[in-house]
């Protein structure tokens, strides 16, 4: 190759380039590779999945796409039959799950699917060489057994109320996930399931593009193509959202405030679960100490940081259960309150000092409070606590860094955290109150130790009774209001700006977690063409 | 001159080994838990005992030169392991990705050589000119230009502002198909930020070759002799000015490779590169070993590439390494 043929080669490379990139630019929305038409969605994501085998943790919430659970969540989080013909029939003792499945379901090559499918797919996240960091959710499985094709039965190690709202996770096919390595086989990027999508190409870091299955036992699907495309960055995301080359995307509430007045759009604000709240440790003079905890809990103004934190995009937080839940405790409401939290202080005999912060018995009212680097709503929010505890007297120093900076922290100084599952109340209160998960992992960061809540929160998930459950969570609330370990914070609501273009967009309450399963795309596959 | 490229590339297998072990060595120290990384936001309401089970299997929790050994060990027989980051074997890691990356580097590379070798040329006609000013002040502060922060400002400007170029990707989010048109018009970016990164090295060696020749007994010669100034500038003075360019092209593998990792990240190009900054954040050794072999290796080749060109276009020096 000569140079010149190489220039040549060059110089209608560059040409080519600047033409189709002139072409594809000059009209925004045109349709090259943007919204075509209404049988297909490009949104907008901020994260992408690891891996899309359900083996290794992906959609184990459900909406996965790909794949369909045993059941799943409708619109107000009721649990619906999916690959389960019917509501699972649990024993007297509670320990006993059986599953009938529904007949006639194949995966998207056309193999049928069948109860060892079901046992597979447990079985394997279950076994210690699977590294699934979320199979912990299904320490309750003592065994699971296929009796003929078409049933299933869970035996518990224990009786657990809230079992069925696990068996949402997806079902993966023996046929081709038994035969590869489940860590790093070929199905953790070329997944097949029995869901409404089939995935068409995942080019890392950049999108995930799926199709209609035609052959879904629940239909096929009205939109045909969906496409996410993962942008990290906000605005990137939101000026693609705005040129046309998205359909909807997630976006900050400063951002989605810019779409608020556009009539060719719609703005979702997801209810959540997805709190934030400070952890105080047992192990520190200082956060250990009942009066300072009372005293910080009322000491924050929550509805100042709503406003203007969040731009009003979210609600106070009293405890890991948001305002608006059935499973809220009424009354456990805190009020800011900074004479009483001063009161409280002084009552204790933690004395003002000539710098404003308290002292007593020589110790100073003041500790660290980490949050992780990088991210700007949790850093909000840490120097919003400090501020409003320095005006009762105790000094907060926010500190940033990385998990790993924390983590040897943890134990006797505070963090800036955040959870949230919805299905159900045991999964973020078991995790975070239990004493005996006190420093497990990232788990009881603040080594809280009640032991009414303890007993209360085994009472609420051994128990399949309504009634006694919604009391042992009331009994969990009203502790945490009395000896805060945690001071909560917010609720962060999740927005979402997208083209009103189609009947059925709609949110669910959202977890902490920003999965593919989140967004008013949850059900795109009931999703209709609005009739013009 | 075959001679010296087999001594040079017998001496890279112990440079290459050391790398490797380099690179076990600085992961093990970085701050950076591979476990954390490897179970993401899940492993925040994990168990203790799954995380250590997790730690067992990823290999994390064996000695380092255990690790290193181990890996070297079936390195050698073709399999370069698992990577943790990307959950896929590490040879399909390369194979899908290299090819963007070389694409990427070599527009860039053409368009750096092409821009600085004319602006040179330009510049050197008249050195002190109005022209040849501008440019060097601007070649100055390009080198001074950190090529993240150039990625950055042409994303914010051409993408966020102008709505002119894609922000970033190899094709638009919603089509599902590669085609020519898709994936050049992703290139321009990235591939005019990688080779703007590049460009002020070749202007001004260009510029000072060029400038140099001109002053030289068989220019002024041609010029005596009433040839065009074309023919005296493009035949001769371009030719014996480009010789240090040419010979020093080799040398320049080391920046393009860091070029590309900053650049690509930026733009999300789904390249070699962007991997490696993924493997080394979370800690992969094995994706991580395998991709810093790789660069190695092609910076060892970049210099030895130096050498020959030398040995080739100047008598003088021989080929003894």
């Amino acid at each position: 190759m000569t140079a010149r043929t190489v220039r040549g080669a060059v110089r209608a490379t560059l040409a080519a380039a600047l033409i189709t990139g002139a072409a594809a630019c000059s009209t925004p929305g045109a349709g090259v590779g943007g919204a075509a038409g209404t049988d297909s969605v490009v949104v907008g994501i901020a994260t992408e999945p690891e891996t899309l085998s359900p083996l290794l943790g992906y959609g184990k919430d459900g909406n996965s796409k790909i794949f369909d659970g045993l059941l799943t969540h409708d619109a107000d989080m009721k649990l619906r039959p999916a690959l389960a013909a019917s509501l699972p029939e649990v024993s007297e003792d509670g320990r006993t799950y059986s599953f009938t499945l529904r007949r006639g379901v194949t995966f998207s090559d056309g193999a049928p699917f069948s109860a060892k499918d079901v046992v597979f797919t447990y079985r394997t996240i279950l076994a210690p060489g699977t590294n699934n960091a979320s199979k912990t959710e299904l320490d309750a499985i003592e065994s699971v057994e296929a009796k003929g094709e078409d049933t299933v039965v869970f035996t518990l190690k224990y009786p657990y109320a809230p079992f069925a709202e696990r068996t949402v996770l997806p079902i993966a096919p023996e046929h081709i996930a038994g035969r590869q390595d489940v860590n790093s086989g070929d199905f953790t990027k070329r997944p097949v399931g029995t869901g409404p999508y089939v995935l068409t190409a995942w080019s890392k870091g950049e999108k995930l593009s799926f199709r209609a299955n035609p052959g879904h036992w629940g239909g096929e699907p009205a939109v045909k193509k969906f496409t996410m495309a993962v942008i990290k960055d906000d605005d990137v995301r939101a000026t693609r959202l705005r040129s046309g080359e998205l359909d909807g995307a997630i976006l900050p509430p400063g951002l989605a405030k810019g779409f608020a007045k556009d009539t060719t759009r719609r703005t979702y604000a997801a209810r959540t679960f997805d709190y934030r709240n400070v952890t105080l440790p047992t192990h520190h003079e200082v956060t250990g100490d009942l009066a300072v905890r009372r005293a910080l809990d009322i000491a924050v103004d929550r509805t100042a940081m709503v406003d203007r934190l969040l731009d009003g995009a979210g609600k106070p937080a009293f405890g890991p259960v948001p305002t608006d839940s059935p499973w809220f405790t009424a009354g456990t409401e805190r009020r800011h309150d900074l004479d009483r939290a001063r009161e409280i202080l002084d009552d204790a005999g933690w004395k003002e000092g000539h710098d404003g912060i308290r002292t007593k018995d020589g110790i100073r009212a003041s500790f660290p409070l980490w949050y992780t680097a990088g991210d700007k709503i949790r850093q909000d929010h840490a120097l919003a606590f400090a501020s409003d505890a320095k005006k009762a007297g105790i000094e907060v120093k926010a500190e940033a860094g990385t998990w790993e900076v924390i983590e040897p922290r943890m134990k006797t100084e505070a963090v800036l955290a955040g959870g949230g599952s919805p299905a159900d109340p045991d999964f973020d209160q078991y995790l975070l109150l239990t004493s005996s998960l006190g420093g497990d992992g990232f788990n009881n960061m603040a080594r809280y130790d009640d032991p009414a809540v303890d007993a209360a929160l085994a009472e609420g998930r051994r128990s399949a009774d309504p009634a006694v459950r919604k009391a042992a969570y009331d009994t969990v609330q009203r502790r945490l209001a009395e000896n805060p370990g945690y001071v909560f914070l917010t609720h962060i609501d999740h927005l979402y700006v997208v083209n009103d273009a189609w009947d059925g967009p709609g949110t669910q309450v959202e977890p902490h977690d920003h999965g593919l399963g989140t967004g008013p795309w949850w059900n795109v596959e009931d999703w209709k063409p609005q009739q013009k | 001159m075959a001679r010296m490229a087999g001594r040079r590339t017998l001496a890279a297998a112990p440079v290459l080994l050391a790398v490797t072990f380099g690179v076990f060595a600085i992961a093990a120290l970085s701050p950076f838990d591979p476990v954390k990384a490897y179970a993401g936001t899940a492993g925040l309401t994990a168990s203790q005992a799954e995380l250590d089970q997790l730690r067992i299997n990823l290999g994390v929790d064996r000695p380092l030169a255990a690790r290193w050994w181990d890996w070297l060990a079936s390195a050698l027989t073709g399999d370069l392991g698992t990577s943790a980051v990307m959950r896929q074997p590490v040879s399909d890691v390369i194979a899908e990705r290299l090819g963007w990356s070389v694409l990427l580097a070599a527009c860039a590379f053409a368009i750096a050589v092409l821009t600085g070798t004319v602006l040179g040329v330009l510049a050197a006609r008249r050195t002190g000119g109005a022209l040849d000013r501008t440019v060097s002040a601007l070649a100055y502060t390009l080198e001074a230009a950190p090529a993240f922060w150039l990625a950055l400002l042409a994303l914010w400007f051409f993408s966020v502002r102008l709505g002119a170029l894609p922000p970033g990707g190899l094709t638009d989010a919603g089509s599902d198909t590669v085609t020519f048109a898709q994936v050049a018009s992703h290139l321009v970016l990235p591939a005019l930020v990688l080779s703007a990164s590049q460009l002020p090295w070749f202007f001004l060696y260009v510029r000072q070759g060029v400038a140099d020749a001109l002053g030289e007994d068989p220019v002024r010669g041609a010029r005596a002799r009433g040839l065009a100034e074309r023919r005296v500038l493009l035949g001769h003075a371009l030719r014996s000015g480009m010789l240090p360019t040419l010979t020093l092209i080799g040398s320049r593998v080391p920046e393009l490779i860091t070029g590309a990792l900053l650049v690509e990240t930026v733009f999300s190009f789904p390249g070699i590169a962007a991997a490696t900054v993924q493997a080394a954040t979370s800690v992969d050794f094995p994706l991580l070993a395998a991709l810093t072999v790789l660069a190695s290796a092609a910076v060892l080749a970049g210099n030895l590439l130096s050498d020959l060109l030398y040995g080739l276009v100047d008598p003088r020096v021989g080929f003894d390494g």
